[in-house]
């Protein structure tokens, strides 16, 4: 595929299928009336499912196979928020084991070693795996989500990856594990700053299984169309749209399944800032940075922050008669 | 000969005091319109200002703890251009948050105010800032008489709240000693001395002890003079 497909002009969702298709289409899936009951059937499908809040924006597979994606998935083409460059993607990383500036990660991971590189995925599974970074040959979808960070800036990333529930599948998680665990690299002579005594490391991070296994999440090794650079996670980290990027945890070592809540990483440092669940929250101030508007990076000015950063639709179900206010 | 020279020095100082507190807004103004500040150009002009704030308060602080140190006298002519600039800044960073950052959108900003503890001790560490900005000036001096030095000592509360407010800020537990908290430890540190050199028994220890140190005559600041001086003291 070209590799440079994105990196100057980003494609407008208009350009990748033609408006009367999708309209089309869109038609026909709530004239079955079971909208989001196809968001999920498209979501099982193998191929491009692209999530968003709105019932109108309804995931459409563009048909065109001249728009196909890597590896033969296909573009995503109902996002209508324009995608944030990719320079900024590339250069404006939370990385704190690189460096708690922004812009000093990228020059800071360029000598980042991610071959050989292996994950293991141990604790409450049937078959424990130690998978060797080639190994992950699953197919790849493009993914195009917000990323919402706890910081109050947000951008939109065409990610290349496949759902983590397809790896932890393959490992058979037993009846006891409720919750999995991630672990990043922990290695002082690559992260400069894993001296700094002041941080829990290694990083970690936790879904509980039903988030886990939720179609949303992913295993992401690219995005916009090439591999994954340092600076955003390589060789493979997870990304979980409908929470603040921080759950998203970077350059993956280890994925435990476990039967409690795990401790994860911000967490520990400041609970009362940082919940286990840490879902995209407008109604839920936090004691620092705003919550209920989001400055999407690359745009003038500010906008309202969504829900479930824009997948209540897709996600709130797994919330039901929680207290988010509560369970934050 | 004596006074001139000293009245030389006492301007140099205070013009280099001047120009190193402008170049860091001219840079600003520089990188602002040269669109060189990153990809949130708002929050990084709400940062710089913030750190340019915080370090000409710790400046305008060091002046008093510097001359008992030293007996160096013109330094204590700083204290006030230093504060200033120091509120200068402050105003641009309240400006650059609200307006750069959030467009002056008072609905979504003054809840704020109650909502966010960090937001809150800005506010009051601005508020005391502008009284002592404002009342800085020679009539207000005259004017308030024995008061006026009380009210200025409000800045001995203004510094560790705009420290406080730094600490919140920035994504750590200052208090726990994790996370993101080098720098704010830096400054709390380096407050707490300062003040601590104030306290008066501190002080007149701090004095004993350099009077040991430095002829109790006084000390004559040009260099060449210096030189000449001592000689003839010996002699």
């Amino acid at each position: 595929m070209s590799k440079n497909k994105y990196t100057s002009n980003p494609l407008k969702p208009s350009e990748i299928t033609p408006e009367h298709l999708y309209l089309n289409r869109r038609k026909f899936i709530s004239s079955l009336g079971i909208t989001s009951a196809a968001a999920f059937l498209a979501a099982c499908s193998p191929q491009v499912f692209q999530p968003t809040a709105a019932l109108e924006n309804t995931p459409a597979i563009s048909p065109d196979p001249t728009k196909m994606g890597e590896q033969g998935t296909v573009s995503p083409s109902t996002m209508d928020e324009p995608l944030t460059d990719y320079e900024a993607v590339t250069n404006y990383n939370n990385y704190y084991e690189f460096s708690l500036d922004k812009q000093e990660v990228a020059p800071l991971s360029e000598d980042f070693k991610t071959t050989p590189w292996t994950v293991q995925i141990g604790g409450l599974v049937n078959k424990p795996l130690t998978l060797g970074i080639e190994d992950l040959t699953f197919p790849r979808e493009e993914r195009i989500y917000r990323m919402r960070c706890v910081e109050g800036w947000s951008m939109v990333i065409p990610w290349l990856g496949f759902p983590l529930k397809t790896l932890l599948e393959m490992a058979e998680p037993t009846s006891d594990a409720k919750f999995v665990a991630f672990q990043t690299l922990n290695d002082p002579e690559q992260y400069p700053n894993l001296k700094n005594p002041s941080f829990p490391w290694p990083y970690t991070e936790g879904l509980r299984l039903d988030e886990a296994m939720h179609d949303l999440t992913i295993l992401s090794t690219g995005l916009y169309g090439k591999e994954l650079l340092p600076q955003n996670g390589a060789p493979i980290r997870l990304v979980v749209p409908w929470k603040y990027g921080f759950k998203s945890i970077k350059s993956i070592i280890k994925i435990d399944l476990v039967d409690s809540q795990p401790a994860t990483f911000w967490n520990s440092i400041a609970p009362y800032e940082y919940g286990f669940y840490s879902n995209v929250n407008p109604e839920k101030s936090h004691p620092r940075w705003s919550q209920s508007s989001e400055k999407r990076i690359g745009e003038k000015g500010r906008q309202p922050t969504l829900m479930f950063n824009g997948y209540a639709e897709e996600v709130a179900y797994l919330y039901e008669g929680m207290d988010l206010q509560v369970d934050y | 000969m004596n006074s001139l020279n000293r009245n030389f020095k006492f301007t140099r100082l205070q013009l280099t005091a001047h120009i190193l507190a402008w170049v860091p807004l001219l840079v600003l103004f520089w990188d602002y319109f040269g669109d060189n500040l990153g990809f949130y150009p708002a929050q990084e002009v709400t940062a710089r200002t913030g750190k340019l704030a915080l370090i000409f308060l710790m400046l305008s602080l060091s002046c008093t703890p510097l001359y008992t140190l030293t007996k160096y006298s013109p330094v204590i002519k700083l204290r006030r251009p230093l504060g200033l600039y120091a509120f200068l800044y402050t105003s641009i960073h309240l400006l650059s948050f609200a307006g750069l950052d959030y467009q002056f959108n008072w609905v979504e900003l003054l809840p704020y105010l109650l909502e966010k503890r960090y937001i809150f001790v800005g506010m009051v560490t601005f508020i005391l800032l502008f009284l002592l900005a404002v009342t800085s000036f020679k009539w207000w001096m005259v004017k308030l008489g024995k008061n006026w030095k009380r009210l200025h000592r409000l800045v001995y509360i203004a510094a560790p709240l705009a420290i406080l407010h730094f600490a919140w800020v920035v994504k750590g537990n200052l208090f726990g000693l994790s996370g993101d908290i080098i720098q704010p430890l830096l400054f709390s540190l380096l407050a707490a001395l300062l003040l601590i050199m104030r306290i008066p028994p501190v002080k007149k220890a701090i004095i004993a002890q350099r009077n040991r140190y430095l002829p109790s005559k006084k000390i004559v600041i040009s260099t060449k003079s210096r030189i000449k001086k001592t000689d003839t003291s010996i002699q």
